[in-house]
Order: structure tokens, then C-alpha cells, then sequence
């Protein structure tokens, strides 16, 4: 190749890179930042109502349920202070559980149910191995009941 | 002879850099090699497994090693080329031309072993979050700074021209690196940091032992190829017909 | 050690191909680098050396530099 034709594909390139920059940070500053709504954000009217948008949150527990179709699941993300209904057909991550992090991607509907389309497992920052984790959940179970023990002493 | 004081600065000249980072360069694989057996051993044989993610988080291993070595080293691309843009020190400008690809490397491992990762974890192998946007940033700020670098024939002015376009760029590491803390993203916050960790001490030992491998490679592997930038760009010099055999 | 065989291992739960994807990619990345480097740098040698091989039979003398301050 020509060390002209050489530069020339090389300049290109550089200004293709540049350009997908500026793309991924316009696009970044058009919405993307904000990657999940809480629920709260959502009932205070903040989240897009025709648009597709991610709300994300905790599981309620106990809240997961399949419908009489067989398909359809339902669960409800909560942020502790408001709740959301989810409507989902599809395959749950491996890590979705109940009391665990979730985000989903999808539309609310006029029933005020949001529909999605995807739904991923968030999980948080913490490495422990399993007994470390068990034992810390006993003993936090543990305190709980003591507590609960010395009110009614009262 | 103990009592000569040391002049750093003459090692600021390419020439006399060039063996002296010849004698460097063993040591830092020999380094990389230690940590590196002793991390993955740590991590892949003897750490347990998760709570949460079972034996796939091992993965955090190679993850967050590559993306720490990722930024960190666009700091220090940025910082030599801007010592060199500055004060014209040749030298700094050719290191900052040869951290450029691993660093790309350890941007694309990041990104690759990030995706390999979230599929099974989060159900997605990408997501338009800021970190992994940002991180993608990052891997196309260094290409560009190869690009533009390989494009312009004066060396002079392409150091120059990467020099401001690393600089530029160099709002985006904290921008990856806070973004789990500003904005609502799906990667999770980190697990790591001056005041605490929340990771179990062998997993951390792991992780740490891992991270210390990569960054011996890359002072190796930068090394290496300094002296190839070198021997490129002072070929007409007297030095190097000698070094050479000539 | 926390396996207890090889199969274990090589499964790692049920993430053994995301597991090891990561592993051999890094792996191959960080052999690699070295490698290409490696080549790279053997080649530039030998065009120098066929260059000044060149210039010396041309009766050139060597442009010698002042050692300029850096």
C-alpha cells in the first residue's frame, strides 16, 4: 500500500474512533446515565411514559409468582419506600432471587403493571464464601430474636 | 564512588535508558511470573466459592486486574506524555507510545472477561451502563491515540497530537471509576477500597496477588517495547550502530 | 485445596465455559503480546543491520549524534 493511501486509511481511522466516541457519550448524556428508575422515581412521575425504561430495585419477598397461563410471572421491585408491579414472559437470570437486587427493562402499562421485556439480576458488592455468609445471616437472625426476647420481657 | 551523587537525570536520555531498562526487563517478568503463580493458585485453587455468584466469580480474578491495569496505565501514558509535550523530553513521549497497547490489551480483556462475566451473573453480556461504557471509552481513546500516532510521520508532531488526545481523555478514568457511586448503574458498587473491603480475605489476597502479576507484565512488557521505539527512533545515532555492532 | 477432583474444577458450578473462556483468552492475549513484540523487534534489527551494512559499503559515514540534552 501506498504510505499516502497508508496515512490517509490511518486518519480515518483515527476520526472513526473519534467519532464513536462522541457518539457513545452523547448517547450516554441522552438518557443512558440514568440506567434503572426506583420505584419512587417512577411513582413521583420521573421515568418516560411512552418510552421503553429500566426500573430497578429490590424483590419483594415472597412476591414472585407464575399466572394461571403458565408463562406469565409477576413480582413486585420495591426500593423500601414505593412498590412496582412487574409483568414478565421469558427466562429469569440464574440469580434472581427474592430479597435480591433486579432491574427490568420494559413499558408501564395503563393498568399501571410494568410490562418488561427483560429482566436482569443485579447483585451487590460482596465476596464471602457460603458458611461465612450462612452464619452471618444466623447470627444477625439471632440478634433479631434477642431483641424481639427483651421487649416482651418488658 | 559513595560519595557521587546520583544524577537521575542522566538516564532521561534514550541512550542511557536503553540498557539500563535491558537489565530491568528480567526482573519484572521474574515478578510477574511469582505473583502471577501465586495469585492464580490463590484464586483458582485455593479461595472457596461465593455465596452469591458460586464458583463464577472467580472470574474477578482476571476481571478486575485487567480493568484496574487499564486505567492505570492511561494515567501513566498520560502523564509521560505530557512531560513530554511540555518539556520535549523525547524519552517520556516514547514511553507514553509504548504503553499504549497493553493498554489497550488490558481495556479489551477487561471489556472481553467483563461480558463473559455478566452473562451468567446478570443475564446480558452488555449493557449500556456508565462503567461499561465509560470502559469502552477508554479502550477507543487508546486506539485513537495508536491511530493518530501511526498516521502522522513526524514523530515530534505525533507525539504532540497523542499527547493531547491522551490528556483530553483522561476526564474519563474517574468517570469510570465513580460512576457505580453517581449514577444508577447494573455493575455494582466496589468492593474495594482505602477504608474496607467486603470480600473475603482469601479471595482479596487473590485478587490483589493477580493485580500485582499484571502490572510486573506490563512494566516488562512497556519496557520491551521502549527499547523498540528507541532503537526505531534514534536508528541514525551513533549509539545505537553500536549497540548494534556497528 | 477446595476441589476435590479435576472434573470439579474444570466446571466451576455450571460456569465453567464462562470460567475458562476468560482464563485462555487472558492467556493467550498475555503470550501473545510478548510473542508479536518479540518478532517485531527481531525484524527492526535485521532491516538496521541491513541498512548500516548498506551505508558502511557506501563509504557513508555515520551521522553522529551530539547526544542532545533530552
Amino acid at each position: 500500500m501506498k504510505p499516502r493511501h497508508r496515512r490517509l486509511l490511518l486518519i480515518l481511522a483515527g476520526l472513526a474512533v473519534l467519532g464513536a466516541i462522541l457518539a457513545l457519550i452523547l448517547n450516554a448524556f441522552h438518557g443512558n446515565l440514568v440506567f434503572f428508575f426506583s420505584p419512587s422515581e417512577v411513582a413521583a412521575g420521573h421515568a418516560p411514559k411512552e418510552r421503553t425504561f429500566r426500573v430497578g430495585g429490590v424483590v419483594k419477598e415472597g412476591s414472585l409468582r407464575r399466572e394461571a397461563d403458565g408463562v406469565t410471572l409477576t413480582f413486585v421491585v420495591t426500593d423500601t419506600e414505593k412498590e412496582l408491579v412487574v409483568r414478565y414472559q421469558g427466562i429469569l437470570p440464574d440469580l434472581f432471587r427474592e430479597g435480591k437486587g433486579a432491574v427490568a427493562q420494559g413499558r408501564i402499562g395503563g393498568d399501571g403493571v410494568f410490562a418488561a421485556t427483560q429482566v436482569l439480576a443485579k447483585h451487590d458488592e460482596n465476596y464471602t464464601p457460603p458458611e461465612v455468609a450462612q452464619a452471618v445471616d444466623e447470627a444477625q437472625k439471632r440478634k433479631a430474636i434477642e431483641a424481639t426476647a427483651k421487649t416482651l420481657k418488658q | 564512588m559513595s560519595h557521587r551523587p546520583f544524577h537521575w537525570y542522566r538516564y532521561a536520555s534514550p541512550q542511557a535508558f536503553y540498557p539500563l531498562a535491558g537489565r530491568m526487563i528480567p526482573w519484572f517478568w521474574a515478578l510477574a511470573a511469582i505473583f502471577g503463580v501465586a495469585g492464580l493458585s490463590v484464586g483458582f485453587l485455593i479461595a472457596p466459592g461465593d455465596a452469591q455468584q458460586g464458583e463464577g466469580y472467580r472470574i474477578i480474578f482476571l476481571h478486575v486486574p485487567a480493568s484496574w491495569m487499564s486505567m492505570f496505565l492511561y494515567l501513566v501514558m498520560a502523564f509521560w506524555a505530557g512531560l513530554g509535550l511540555a518539556f520535549r523530553f523525547r524519552l517520556s513521549s516514547m514511553m507514553a507510545s509504548a504503553l499504549a497497547p497493553t493498554g489497550a490489551m488490558f481495556a479489551f480483556l477487561s471489556l472481553w472477561t467483563g461480558a463473559l462475566w455478566g452473562k451468567p451473573m446478570w443475564g446480558a453480556w452488555w449493557v449500556w451502563d456508565a462503567r461499561l461504557t465509560s470502559e469502552l471509552i477508554l479502550l477507543f481513546l487508546y486506539l485513537g491515540f495508536i491511530a493518530l500516532q501511526a498516521a502522522i510521520d513526524d514523530p515530534r508532531r505525533a507525539d504532540q497530537a497523542g499527547a493531547i488526545l491522551a490528556l483530553v481523555g483522561v476526564v474519563n478514568i474517574p468517570i469510570i471509576y465513580f460512576s457505580v457511586k453517581w449514577w444508577n448503574t447494573l455493575h455494582q458498587g466496589s468492593s474495594l477500597n482505602l477504608a474496607r473491603s467486603s470480600m473475603a480475605t482469601t479471595m482479596l489476597y487473590g485478587m490483589l496477588l493477580c493485580a500485582l502479576a499484571c502490572w510486573m507484565y506490563a512494566i516488562a512488557i512497556s519496557l520491551m517495547r521502549a527499547r523498540r521505539i528507541m532503537l526505531e527512533r534514534e536508528k541514525d545515532t551513533l549509539w545505537v550502530r553500536k549497540e548494534l555492532g556497528f | 485445596m477446595y476441589w476435590n477432583n479435576l472434573s470439579d474444577f474444570l466446571a466451576m458450578g455450571s460456569h465453567g465455559p464462562y470460567v475458562w473462556g476468560c482464563f485462555v483468552v487472558m492467556a493467550a492475549a498475555m503470550i501473545l503480546e510478548p510473542a508479536l513484540l518479540r518478532r517485531s523487534r527481531k525484524r527492526l534489527l535485521e532491516r538496521l543491520r541491513r541498512q548500516y551494512r548498506a551505508e558502511a559499503l557506501d563509504g557513508k559515514a555515520a551521522r553522529e549524534s551530539s547526544g542532545e540534552c533530552p
